[in-house]
């Protein structure tokens, strides 16, 4: 890099402020990368990162400001435009299609075609092992998307912008679901990447990553640029406080597990769909008043086995016992009334009705029951009485319950499934994922009824595929791997690289799996 | 051989089975260019299907746009028989000029009804369930009006397009005839629909359009985050699509007979639909799925040309006449409710398409 | 904005609810309204294929609207022709609209109607010389919506079992119901000794449902038969089984989520099959009704167009019962407005489907206007919340 040329940032962003009805996403944020730097952009759930960076690469129109390539000042009309003027994405949510190849999937938009007529497959998968060698990464490109791991998948995500000669790469979150072992190899990549002379923006709101990774890191807050720190001149206390704006507590304090007698007790648990046994054997137990969380990489039989738990798949073989009682077998229902609650990791689709009104969803597990029905006739007064206390119980920030679910805030719409599954004497607690996509509010505030909820004596299972999570609140750590759980150990003296570990290796240590 | 049946007649139900293989085997080919052309505005509406769906549109419009097609190509050409005379039909084919006006009048009729619902579904988003339901209902009470005004005229239709002449011989040639015959004994419509289905089957899976349109009906927003303009596209497939349901629907009242009737498309837009379900959305099984449930037509057509003889026969005097009408319909039920959980549409198919996310 | 104190919630819902119910109710006039005026300019085009007209007759569309006002509300005999229409319409658009409220789309209001004319008619031609007439009646209108509810279980079960998607099932299944028809008058129910096809005349058998006659007068003219109170009786028990009863609600909330249903412990599979049989029954009700007290025999090529209709009715009325009895009766005004249009002016009663259609066509786009003005819950949806990815297998694992 020659001085002059490291003196004109790669990209610049003056002034950028971007207005939707009620809230303004960007205000006024001002952002400069320059070649061959890992720009991380630091900042809270709804923050305006992505609205940022959708202006970038044009999702979204800018009410106001000015983008500068190069010190060029552009206007970027589209993704297409932003892909040619060397600008790639890769979204939290990987854009690929799963039914298509690898090779399809970077190829498209950009098709080489052999005789104009036919796409030329030749020079696509050429290309892309070019790329792969050059990086030092195999992919089969003939492989279908659908069938690849999720750390193989950002490679093909990376590998699109690298086949589109991307100067300016842009990731979103790009750990949230990775193990520490692939995320560090993601960090390599990044580097060479960087080396190579292109600009990285890294989005999270992972503290030590940021750290670990940038060379310069922008904290924005409630759509402001809030500072600009260098890895070595800050701390992760520091940068906390910018991002969430006040002292935070990096971690809610989980405080003394009393744990007692077991809880729910899993013996041989298999699981399994038409095609594969998702969960070959499972034997674990959860004691009341203890969290057990599971940690494993999306995918290795956990959605099976909480579908086993709450009754929505009839396990092929083994025992599950809750307290004194046989529940193997039982139907939604049954576990329900056994004393199950359960929080979905989808909210939208499997905990919440959003098209009826917050009383409605408050009553969807126990609508039949009394005071809610006299026989098969509702009784709607005891429904809006019961809603009202459990908004004000669970601080429901809605004006009234007969407004309809979907109105809600994400935070907010979490708490009423809080609300409605943990009101009651529960003997296990099933939670998928409880606090993805919320902000650091709900987050502390769902993390704190969890710890009521175990302290006053439910059993607690925690599956997460964010490790931090899964680290943060339980007692104790279960990894699950291709369906077995390989490995248990105390929640506090976890070390975090070993569960990543196992994670990817299910404990026999090959390091060609690891990164399969 | 011929002792084999007698073996068997100790076994009733196999015994018939046995007799009715023969009889299928003996028959078909008879009526395989019968066969083929039923199949054929079935197959075209499972094409337009296929097109649709494939990039993310659900189109249950189909049975609208084919009678739209069928009564405007019908009247047009008839409209222009009676301004300019037929003229001298070309030698192939019989073309003539009415007939032709006719026939454009109708794919531009079809893709204007498929352009709507590209706007109600793509544009302002409707559940397109209700949008083509809509267009079905309109289209079947705007042909039936006109129709009913026309019929007090006694208007004279334009005449029909001829089928390609095969030599008599060629039927008996061996083991190929039969099929050179069930081919080639078509109209123009059947001959392009089969040169269709294979063209559209080779760009689905091998050009940049049909790559395209397979990631758009998958994943929209990852078509769009590469640079392709979803809503474009599928308004593009939409319209295009609706010239196919529209020569399917310009078959029946212009190649198979030279009238139209109120509701002559009997349901064959949905028995297209479930044809594009069985035949996994693809153009060339679409078309397998379409001859399957013709041949229950051409089944049942043989057994009024040829009466089985033996057990097979009186089993079937049995059947009442109705039951051969409805069978396609139960056929079409029964491989669908079958074959369903192995047929996977693609993922976005039927869900709007909203371009920005407004957080 | 978000104070958490105590909500207003009763009176809350109550302004709410009947801000909404204006909303939609001038929305539905809107659309109707332009769907005349589209009517109009259509027959004013084509008046010139109509015998006896000048092309671009400007009084025909005045001549026809007037026949078709008139037909359908001339007082007494136009408005018992009305109700008289009316009163399938209603109890189709019912069944329609509970399956919307399911998240299932009934298209096979045509065969379950006929099902349910089939089912009636044997009844009468087995008891109808034996029985009392008013326990033919009964027992024929049972007998009409157990047919047309096996013909809604039919496609529920398929739903439930193989996912096969209903709209292509039951469309398939219409044309079956209609050749099963025609074997049945030709068959088993055709009166002896005819010379073609055709059964029993059920006012022969002292089954027909009678006019409305109190104390020999016609209150409603020589049309309006005793089976209107079935749609009078319909219209309240509907409102009170989707929204006081708990089975209303899970078919409400498995229409509106499947998926939550069957997480919240909603047996949504037997709640596909329970709807769509239901909606059957109440499809075949309106078959048996129309048979007893319209038709009152079945010849060659009987048929209905009550399975689009009904759709319509149901749309109109946004699937909420008191809605679809007023399109039900608007619905029925045409039907009985357009024979008398049909007569005098002579324009096609064909003008009523087409303009059903363009009265829907409206009515959705006006729809989607509202879609993102209004955000309160009560606001009536007027599909189902669930997407129809035709031929989308449940993810029903297990039950």
């Amino acid at each position: 890099m020659t001085g002059e040329a490291a003196s004109i940032p790669a990209l610049e962003m003056r002034g950028i402020t971007k207005r939707y009805p009620g809230v303004v996403a960007n205000d006024h944020i001002d952002l400069d990368v320059r070649r061959g730097e890992i720009h991380a952009l630091l900042g809270e759930n709804g923050a305006g990162k992505t609205t940022l960076m959708n202006i970038l690469y044009g999702l979204a129109r800018p009410n106001e400001g000015q983008i500068l390539l190069d010190g060029q000042t552009v206007e970027i009309a589209g993704p297409s435009d932003a892909i040619g003027r060397g600008i790639s994405m890769v979204h939290q949510h990987f854009m690929l299609v799963p039914v298509l190849s690898v090779a399809e999937n970077v190829v498209l938009g950009a098709e080489t075609m052999a005789n104009g007529v036919f796409l030329d497959t030749r020079e696509a998968n050429k290309r892309i092992a070019e790329f792969a060698a050059r990086f030092g990464f195999a992919l089969d490109p003939e492989a279908k998307v659908g069938t690849l791991s999720v750390g193989q998948q950002q490679r093909v995500e990376i590998l699109k912008a690298l086949y589109r000669d991307a100067r300016i790469l842009v990731l979103d979150e790009p750990t949230a679901v990775l193990t520490p072992q692939e995320t560090e190899e993601i960090f390599a990549l990044l580097r060479k990447l960087a080396d190579d002379g292109r600009s990285i923006i890294f989005i999270s709101h992972k503290l030590y990553e940021v750290l670990a990774v940038a060379d310069r890191i922008t904290v924005i807050r409630r759509g402001r640029v809030i500072g600009e720190r260098k890895p070595g001149e800050t701390s992760e206390a520091e940068l906390a406080e910018l991002m969430v704006g006040r002292a935070v507590e990096l971690t809610v304090d989980r405080g003394e597990s009393h744990a007692g007698a077991p809880m729910l007790q899993v013996e041989g648990l298999r699981v399994g769909d038409d095609r594969h046994e998702a969960v070959p054997n499972a034997t674990f137990e959860i004691r009341a008043g203890e969290i057990l969380g599971i940690a494993g990489v999306a995918g290795n039989g956990q959605d099976e086995l909480i579908e086993a738990l709450i009754g929505l798949r009839k396990p092929s073989a083994g025992k599950v016992r809750l307290g004194d009682l046989d529940v193997t077998g039982f139907s939604p229902r049954a576990m329900n009334e056994a004393g199950v609650g359960y929080v979905p990791g989808d909210r939208h689709r499997f905990g919440l009705i959003l098209a009826f009104p917050v009383f409605d969803n408050l009553i969807l597990t126990s609508y039949y029951r009394a005071p809610f029905a006299r026989g098969s006739l509702r009784q709607d007064s005891a429904v809006l009485e019961s809603a009202d206390a459990q908004i004000e119980k669970f601080d429901i920030r809605v004006p009234s319950s007969t407004v309809a679910t979907s109105t809600l805030s994400g935070g907010n719409q979490q708490k009423v499934i809080v609300a409605r599954e943990f009101d009651r004497p529960l003997k296990l607690l099933v939670l998928d994922q409880p606090t993805r996509g919320l902000d650091v509010g709900s987050i502390e505030f769902i993390h704190r009824q969890i710890i009521a909820k175990r302290d006053a004596g439910t059993a607690v299972l925690l599956v997460s595929a964010e490790l931090d999570e899964v680290m943060e609140i339980s007692d104790r750590i279960a990894v699950m791997y291709r369906g077995r759980i390989v490995a248990e150990m105390d929640g506090r003296t976890a070390d975090k690289s070993q569960v990543g570990l196992l994670m990817a290796t299910g404990g026999d240590a090959r390091p060609e799996e690891a990164r399969a | 051989m011929s002792d084999i049946p007698g073996a068997l007649d100790a076994i009733p139900l196999l015994g018939i089975l046995f007799q009715l293989f023969g009889y299928v085997l003996a028959n078909l080919q008879y009526v395989s260019n019968t066969t083929v052309a039923v199949a054929v505005p079935i197959t075209l509406a499972a094409l337009c299907g296929v097109m649709c769906e494939r990039s993310g549109v659900v189109n249950i419009g189909l049975e609208g746009i084919m009678l739209t097609a069928a009564f405007v190509g019908w009247f047009v050409a008839a409209e222009a028989a009676g301004a300019m005379g037929t003229g001298t039909p070309l030698p192939y084919f019989g073309i003539t000029m009415p007939l032709v006006i006719g026939l454009v009048a109708a794919l531009v009729a079809g893709m204007a009804v498929s352009l709507l619902h590209a706007w109600l579904s793509i544009s302002l988003r409707i559940d397109q369930i209700i949008s083509g339901t809509i267009i079905n209902i309109g289209a079947a009470g705007i042909t039936g009006y006109l129709y009913s005004l026309i019929s007090s005229q006694s208007l004279v239709g334009a005449g029909q397009f001829q089928k390609l002449q095969v030599p008599p011989g060629v039927v008996d040639i061996p083991v190929v005839g039969w099929l050179i015959n069930a081919i080639f004994d078509q109209g123009p419509i059947g001959l392009v629909t089969i040169v269709i289905v294979v063209v559209l089957q080779i760009m689905l899976f091998r050009s940049r359009w049909g790559l395209r349109t397979r990631a758009s009906g998958e994943h929209p927003r990852a078509a769009e985050t590469v640079g392709i303009d979803v809503v474009w596209l599928r308004y593009r497939n939409v319209v295009a699509s609706g010239a196919l349901a529209a020569l399917g629907g310009v078959w029946l009242s212009m190649e198979q007979t030279g009238n139209f009737n109120a509701g002559m498309t009997q349901g064959r837009g949905f028995i297209g639909l479930a044809a594009m379900i069985v035949g996994r959305w693809t153009p060339l099984g679409a078309f397998g799925a379409a001859l399957l449930f013709a041949s229950v037509t051409g089944l049942s057509q043989s057994l009024t040309i040829s009466h089985p003889t033996g057990d097979l026969g009186s089993l079937i005097n049995g059947v009442p006449g109705e039951f051969w009408e409805a069978l396609p319909y139960i056929i079409t039920i029964v491989v669908l409710a079958g074959l369903i959980g192995r047929s996977i549409a693609p993922a976005a198919d039927g869900q709007p398409y909203e371009r920005e996310s407004a957080s | 904005m978000s104070t958490p104190g105590r909500p207003a919630s009763s009176r809350h819902l109550l302004g709410v609810w009947i801000r909404s119910l204006l909303w939609t109710f001038a929305e539905s006039v809107v659309a109707i309204l332009l769907a005349v005026v589209l009517g109009g300019i259509g027959i004013f085009l084509f008046s010139g294929l109509l015998p006896n007209h000048s092309a671009f007759d400007l009084g025909l569309p005045i001549a026809a609207y007037g026949a078709l006002w008139s037909g359908a509300l001339g007082y007494p005999n136009g408005v018992g022709s009305t109700l008289s229409y009316a009163t399938p319409l209603i109890l189709a658009g019912l069944g329609v609209g509970l399956g919307f409220k399911a998240g299932l789309f009934n298209i096979g209001g045509r065969g379950q109607f006929l099902m349910g004319a089939i089912g009636a008619m044997a009844v009468v031609t087995l008891f109808g010389q034996s029985l009392p007439g008013l326990a033919t009646i009964v027992l024929a209108l049972a007998v009409a919506a157990i047919f047309g509810g096996f013909a809604g279980f039919i496609p529920g079960v398929l739903k439930a079992t193989s996912g096969a998607h209903e709209v292509v099932t039951t469309i398939m299944l219409n044309y079956v119901f209609v050749f099963a028809t025609y074997w049945a008058i030709s068959g088993p129910l055709r009166l002896p000794h005819s010379p073609q096809p055709i059964t029993v005349d059920v006012g022969t058998r002292a089954s027909a449902l009678g006019t409305i006659n109190i104390l020999g007068w016609n209150l409603l003219g020589r049309d309006a038969h005793w089976g209107v109170l079935l749609a009078v009786l319909g219209i309240p028990l509907l409102w009170f089984l989707l929204y006081r009863t708990t089975l209303g609600f899970e078919i409400r909330a498995a229409g509106a989520n499947s998926d939550a249903a069957r997480y919240a412990g909603m047996k949504t599979r037997q709640l596909v099959v329970l709807t769509m049989s239901m909606a059957g029954a109440l499809c075949g009700l309106a078959g048996g009704t129309t048979l007893l007290g319209v038709v009152h025999q079945i010849a060659p090529g009987y048929d209905t167009t009550i399975g689009f209709d009904a759709i319509t009715v149901a749309l109109l009325g946004r699937s909420n019962p008191i809605g679809i009895a007023l399109a039900g009766l608007l619905l029925g005004g045409m039907r009985a407005g357009a024979q008398s249009m049909q007569i005098s002016p002579g324009v096609p009663g064909e003008l009523v489907d087409a303009l059903q259609a363009v009265i829907l066509l409206f009515l959705v786009i006006n729809l989607l206007r509202r879609w993102r003005a209004m955000r309160h819950v009560d606001a009536p949806t007027v599909a189902p919340a669930e997407p129809y990815g035709l031929g989308a297998v449940p993810a029903e694992v297990s039950e």
